[in-house]
């Protein structure tokens, strides 16, 4: 600032421009896109789950004894406090490294052994630090189970016995370095159980040679020498199931399922009997299973629906205790003492769970009985885990970890559910969403923000709040109802369309919503189709739809979500359709269908009530309309010859197409069955190349233009087609993992198929390419990603595709008069003539899954969002994708906004838009469009939930949440106070003018 | 001597400077034949030109490129056969025509397809009948052809179809495309050989016979990913450079700030100049006011008028 020549006259214009240079910098600082630290969970939320507990250890000394370390079907190691059931710390293994079982070793570490028995890693019990990790040369993956040898002293280092089919591994607690190794050289040998008896230095191995063999093998603790081995043989056979009873007797089933056998074994010598089931129950048929049971001298055995304990007094004599039906759980065995053991039977009662604990002193009578009612949306029980504590009168107390038929986990103590998690949200099947209600009088979503009563309860606490006469919990409820009816949380529609529920299917076949403004579960319902029953074995849910959206005809009904599951896994099994309430939860319609499910295609149709229409094809190729009636036929009827439908046959390396013929007469039961008719199909030659991948374009994007203007007033056509299918295509050389082939065997095809005539638009071939790849379709762009043996990256390609055809409407003039071709209508017979653009860069991380943004109206440019292997979403512009991206871009290109040229994806740490959060286990990441056009919602889902919103192009359409408000106002102010201060200044001054 | 020796030699550089770019080249074709599409027959000719022997349904493809010969001795060829077949809305497929080809077989080991020609089979009265009868429900015209050429099994075949209505013009007009992977056919397209309107109108076509084009595809070769090695080095300026977020210009985006603002700079300028002004003003207004104390009799006077 030039203040050498400073002169009074212009001193006051001197401090308007340094008040200019302040504002400047004041506006400077906020102009980073990324997200400020205190920004953090306004507009997104983060939840953390664990999956279903598939093992529950108990830490029994002091400090641990305020947690549980579970292991779940997501492959996670997580330790919870049992207080409350947060996590302390949790381990998420890879996707095929399951968790075969978990233990404590030393008091300090938790042991978990996965991956078919061939890994065995500790973890420290604190913090969940790797301590150490060992890998097992396990020839063939077995059955393997882990036991660690418990009584020796303590600070000594202790053995962890891996055993699985006829090797045991023994490897030390302290750094996992393997100790000894014994093959038990037999062939098919099957080591059931390993035992150490009382104090000794042998432990015991037990197994079965074959079908009809039994060995008993002593092996020395230190060395892993055999001592003492034996054998005998059962001519009747064992069909593989025992359960351990006494340190020197097993009880088996023989081969025909039906009946028992006792083995006692003693110094080399092994005894067989044969005990029949029906002296026990007397109108026994059918087949019995083992449970497994670690009790001492207990057995349990299922019979038919029903399950009996059995009381082992000697090798010839079981004793009935009890008699259990379904649906029940029985814990394993609790040491009490050293002589006194306990276990708990739970069973399921309507709504109601009995618990009952027994100890082996006196099976006839309980030492606890609690009855408590359970919430019928989480199904029966599944599991139970058992633990004690020394109650303030010094008798024992017990807690039961349970895990329900939902997922969920829950503790009980005294009667009381202490903590629930709902776990089932760790594996999400599908999703959808559903807009909220529209803010109006009685509207009443499930829970209803506050009845009179509650309004009045409220008012009351927020008084109590401002005169500080609040409690520590009354401040906390303060906050709560602030939460809940602050602006994001409400339970109705909202102008900018941020508030939606999103509708969830979980695994376990529970269909829940969650609120997008906090991700809290609005309603939840454990689908009767989907449960276990007579008629239906082995339910899995499939996918989740919308099936019924009010618009203008039903405004009044609530909208409405299909849910479409299979019983069983095999592809002709019949289907399950069910649906329900978006806004309730309840279940409006289930029926098990008479077909099998192998493709859904919600179409483009809705009728008289706005239902959609769904056509539900079959493993006979056949089609079925649904919903079943004459209104939709028609709607049907009059789109039929433009219905074509697709199906990838990865096993067959086969794509066909097939339009719809009708079958049947009218008004008949076949009226809503359609036959498939086979139009085209593509056979990729099996020798050279194997699908890898498909995609396809989200059925409801929308594009806002065709057109697509370049750099000199030139104009480019999109092809902009619904039926694109992108297919990459590897070869089979190549289909493992990286690094499995050399570049010379690796090729990757890459096409894209037009759906409805079959039509190969583009067919490109990049050498030295492999999977994995990952794809998304949008507009007329598809981006795929795939590792580059050659230059040792990985790489990501974008294709564009322009419509030739269309090329010549470029006049303006013949654009204002209408003589163009564009609103012609289009036939996809016509041959294309399309031109292709590609590019391709390095891109540095290695992906999970891909998506691409949606706004409401595809306007605003887009961003990849890419799952990293990090597990976390990174937003990439589109723009760096660009194909036609150049080394020097001619000035007009780049005012059209062409980055230039470089060989690989920046990655930038703002761009995450998870920023420093994880979401563990990511699988997949859902965009829904809000109804700012700005904005898109993120939905990202794995092991853990996480919700965002994003603006890629920022929000131009509204103001920011930091938007200074208060500057505005100030400036108003400033600019009024100008305005009349310099009104009555030149008043004065005309005043004046005029007085001379 | 020497001059001729000399003479001889710039001959012979010249022969080779002229012959060089040719080998190049040559080579460089025989490299690019893998790649290239081989296209036979007129794409998307008028039909109507060409005449046509009446007795003569059977079309054969007429051009090939000559270029497209590979270097003699570096492939062998032999010829193999493969049958279209049709079917007109009827439950069963029945010959159409025949695809002849040559299987080249290089040196190092692939099998490529080339020089396709095809023969069409008349239409039969019956078939004739059928296809009239397809026209009429606007129904699907559908071929297929065997994946594998080599020993066709029978079981893999690769299917194409059209709305029958798309085919008719001066004759019935059709089009293949072939994609193949060298040797094995991963799918045809088979449609009209030009544009099919959309109201598919019901048209019977002049003369029935049919009017082949054929193309046969291979894959293209994506471009290779570009690498700078000098803009790793500075790679830093580069990223920071595709780094920064689309942005709009200052001006762009606080207009509204900088309007009021600027008012308020350009009023307080005004100001500060307008005071100094005033100050002069009322100095020369004091002087002036000494005028016109000076010179008060004619003021007066004036308005005493």
């Amino acid at each position: 600032m030039g203040s050498s020549n400073l002169r009074p006259r212009t001193a006051m214009a001197i401090w308007a421009r340094l008040g200019f240079v302040i504002l400047l910098l004041f506006f400077s600082a906020t102009l980073s896109t990324a997200l400020y630290e205190d920004q953090v969970g306004l507009a997104d939320w983060h939840h953390k789950y664990i999956g279903k507990v598939k093992h529950a250890v108990f830490h029994t000394q002091k400090t641990g004894r305020k947690r549980v370390v579970v292991s779940t079907e997501e492959n996670v190691v997580a330790s919870l406090d049992l207080r409350t059931g947060f996590i302390f710390w949790r381990n998420v293994l890879g996707k095929n490294d399951h968790i075969d079982q978990v233990d404590i070793a030393l008091g300090k570490y938790v042991v978990t052994l996965s991956s078919g028995g061939s890994i065995l890693r500790a973890w420290n019990l604190p913090d969940g630090q790797m301590i150490w990790e060992s890998t097992l040369p396990v020839s063939t993956p077995s059955k393997s189970s882990l036991y660690v040898l418990a009584n020796m002293n303590v600070g000594k280092d202790n053995l962890i016995l891996v055993f699985g089919g006829s090797s045991i591994h023994a490897l030390s607690s302290m750094d996992g370095q393997i100790v000894w190794r014994k093959e038990l050289s037999i062939d098919s040998l099957e080591i059931q159980q390993i035992f150490q008896p009382h104090d000794s230095d042998i432990i015991n191995a037990v197994g079965f040679v074959g079908s009809s063999e039994f060995a008993v093998y002593q092996i020395s603790y230190r060395t892993g020498e055999v001592m003492q081995q034996s054998k005998a043989s059962f001519e009747s056979g064992f069909c593989g199931e025992a359960s351990l009873v006494f340190d020197n007797l097993v009880v088996a089933l023989d081969a025909s399922k039906s009946s028992l056998v006792s083995i006692s074994f003693k110094n080399e010598v092994i005894n067989f009997h044969q005990i029949n089931l029906s002296d026990l129950v007397p109108d026994f048929s059918g087949k019995v299973t083992l449970l497994p049971l670690k009790f001492n001298g207990m057995l349990a055995i299922e019979i038919a629906s029903s399950v009996l304990l059995l009381r082992v007094k000697g090798p010839n004599e079981l004793e009935f205790v009890e008699k259990i039906s379904h649906p029940f759980a029985v814990s394993d065995a609790l040491p009490l003492s050293k002589e006194q053991q306990a276990f708990a039977i739970l069973q399921h009662d309507e709504s109601k769970i009995h618990f009952k604990v027994k100890s082996d002193n006196d099976l006839r009578n309980e030492i606890l009985q609690e009855t408590i009612q359970m919430d019928s949306q989480r199904g029966n029980i599944e599991k139970v885990f058992i633990n004690n504590y020394i109650r303030t009168d010094r008798t024992h107390g017990f807690r039961f970890l349970v895990v329900m038929e939902d997922h969920s986990l829950l503790l009980i103590q005294q009667g009381e559910i202490v903590w629930s998690r709902e776990d089932g949200l760790a594996s999400i099947v599908d999703s959808t969403t559903s807009e909220l209600p529209v803010e109006k009088e009685g509207v009443s979503v499930a829970e209803v923000e506050h009845n009179l009563f509650e309004w009045l309860k409220g008012h009351l606490l927020k008084l109590k709040g401002t005169l500080m006469l609040a409690s520590p919990d009354e401040v906390a409820a303060i906050q709560a109802i602030r939460l809940k009816s602050s602006e994001k949380n409400k339970m109705t529609r909202d102008h900018n369309g941020f508030r939606k529920l999103i509708i969830v299917l979980t695994r376990a076949g529970k269909v829940l919503a969650l609120h997008t403004g906090d991700g809290r579960v609005v309603w939840s319902v454990l689908l009767p189709a989907l449960r276990r029953s007579e008629t239906c074995g082995n339910p899995f849910a499939l996918r989740v739809y919308q099936w019924q959206v009010p618009h203008h005809h039903a405004m009044h009904e609530n909208p409405s979500v299909l849910v479409v599951g299979r019983c069983g896994h095999g592809f002709d099994a019949p289907g399950i359709f069910s649906i329900v309430d978006s806004y309730t939860g309840k279940v409006q319609n289930s029926l098990i269908l008479e077909h099998s499910v192998s493709h859904i295609m919600p179409l483009p149709l809705t009728d008289s009530t706005e239902q959609r229409l769904h056509l539900i094809i079959d493993a006979k190729l056949q089609a079925h309309l649904y919903p079943k009636n004459s209104d939709s036929l028609k709607h049907f009827f009059n789109e039929m010859p433009n219905i074509y439908w697709y199906s990838v046959e990865i096993e067959k390396n086969k794509i066909r197409g097939y339009s719809l013929e009708s079958k049947a007469e009218p008004d008949t039961a076949e009226e809503y069955v359609f036959q498939a008719k086979e139009l085209w199909s593509i056979v990729f030659p099996s020798e050279s190349e194997k699908i890898a991948v498909t995609a396809t374009r989200k059925k409801n994007e929308i594009v806002h233009t065709q057109a697509k203007v370049v750099a000199d007033q030139d104009v480019m056509y999109k092809y902009i087609s619904k039926n694109i299918l992108f297919v990459a295509t590897v070869a089979p050389k190549a289909a493992g993992e990286i690094g499995s082939a050399t570049p010379e065997d690796a090729l990757l095809y890459a096409y894209l198929i037009d759906t409805v005539s079959g039509r190969i638009l583009h067919r490109v071939c990049h050498q030295g390419a492999q999977g994995p790849v990952h794809a998304v379709v949008s507009e007329n762009w598809v981006v795929y990603h795939y590792f580059n043996l050659r230059a040792h990256r990985y790489e990501m390609s974008v294709i564009e595709i322009y419509d030739q055809s269309r090329a010549d409407n470029k006049d303006v003039w013949k654009l204002v008069l209408g003589k163009h071709n564009l609103t012609a209508p289009v036939s996809l017979y016509s041959r294309p003539d399309v031109m292709v653009k590609s590019q391709s860069y390095f891109f540095t991380h290695s992906v999970k899954s891909m998506a691409v943004t949606a706004t409401a109206k595809g306007i605003t440019s887009k961003q990849l969002l890419i799952g990293t292997i990090g597990d976390q979403v990174l937003a990439l512009d589109k723009r760096f994708l660009d194909p036609r991206r150049s080394v020097n871009p001619t000035q007009s290109e780049k005012e059209e906004g062409i980055i230039p040229l470089s060989d690989s994806l920046p990655i930038v740490p703002q761009s995450y838009i998870t920023h420093s959060l994880q979401v563990e286990g990511l699988r997949s990441m859902v965009t829904i469009p809000a109804k700012l056009e700005s904005t898109t919602l993120i939905f990202s889902y794995g092991v853990d939930l996480f919700f965002t919103r994003i603006a890629p192009s920022r929000t131009y359409d509204s103001l920011t949440e930091d938007f200074s408000y208060a500057l505005l106002l100030i400036t108003i102010v400033a600019l009024v106070a100008a305005i009349f201060v310099t009104w009555a200044l030149s008043e004065k001054k005309e005043l004046k003018e005029k007085w001379r | 001597m020497s001059e001729g020796w000399c003479r001889g030699r710039s001959l012979a550089l010249f022969v080779l400077v002229i012959l060089l770019p040719i080998w190049i080249a040559r080579g460089f074709q025989s490299d690019e034949l893998l790649q290239d599409d081989e296209e036979f027959g007129l794409e998307g000719g008028r039909p109507a030109a060409d005449p046509q022997p009446p007795t003569n349904p059977i079309r054969s493809p007429i051009r090939r490129r000559p270029d497209l010969d590979p270097p003699s001795g570096s492939a062998d060829s032999k010829s193999v056969q493969f049958s279209l077949e049709h079917n007109l809305g009827a439950s069963e497929f029945s010959p159409a025509g025949t695809f002849t080809a040559r299987l080249k077989s290089w040196s190092h080991g692939g099998q490529t397809l080339t020089k396709l020609r095809f023969s069409r089979n008349a239409l039969t009265e019956e078939e004739k009948r059928a296809f009239e009868r397809l026209l009429k429900e606007d129904g699907h015209y559908t071929i297929r052809v065997p994946s594998n050429v080599l020993n066709p099994s029978g079981e893999d075949y690769v299917i194409s179809s059209v709305r029958a209505r798309c085919i008719p013009r001066e004759s019935l007009d059709e089009h293949f495309v072939i994609h193949t992977d060298g040797v094995n056919i991963i799918a045809v397209n088979y449609g009209s050989a030009g544009a099919c309107q959309y109201p598919r109108l019901l048209r019977y076509p002049a003369k029935w016979s049919f009017t082949s084009y054929t193309v046969l595809k291979n894959s293209e070769q994506a471009p290779r990913t570009p690498t700078f090695a000098e803009e790793l080095l500075d790679g830093e300026d580069g990223l920071g450079e595709g780094v920064k977020p689309p942005e709009k210009s200052f001006w762009a985006k606080y207009w509204m700030y900088l309007v009021p603002l600027g008012f308020i700079v350009m009023n307080a300028m005004t100001q500060a100049m307008n005071m100094p002004e005033e100050q002069q003003v009322a100095g020369q207004s004091t002087s002036q006011g000494q005028v016109a104390q000076r010179a008060p009799p004619t003021t007066t006077t004036v308005r005493r008028r």
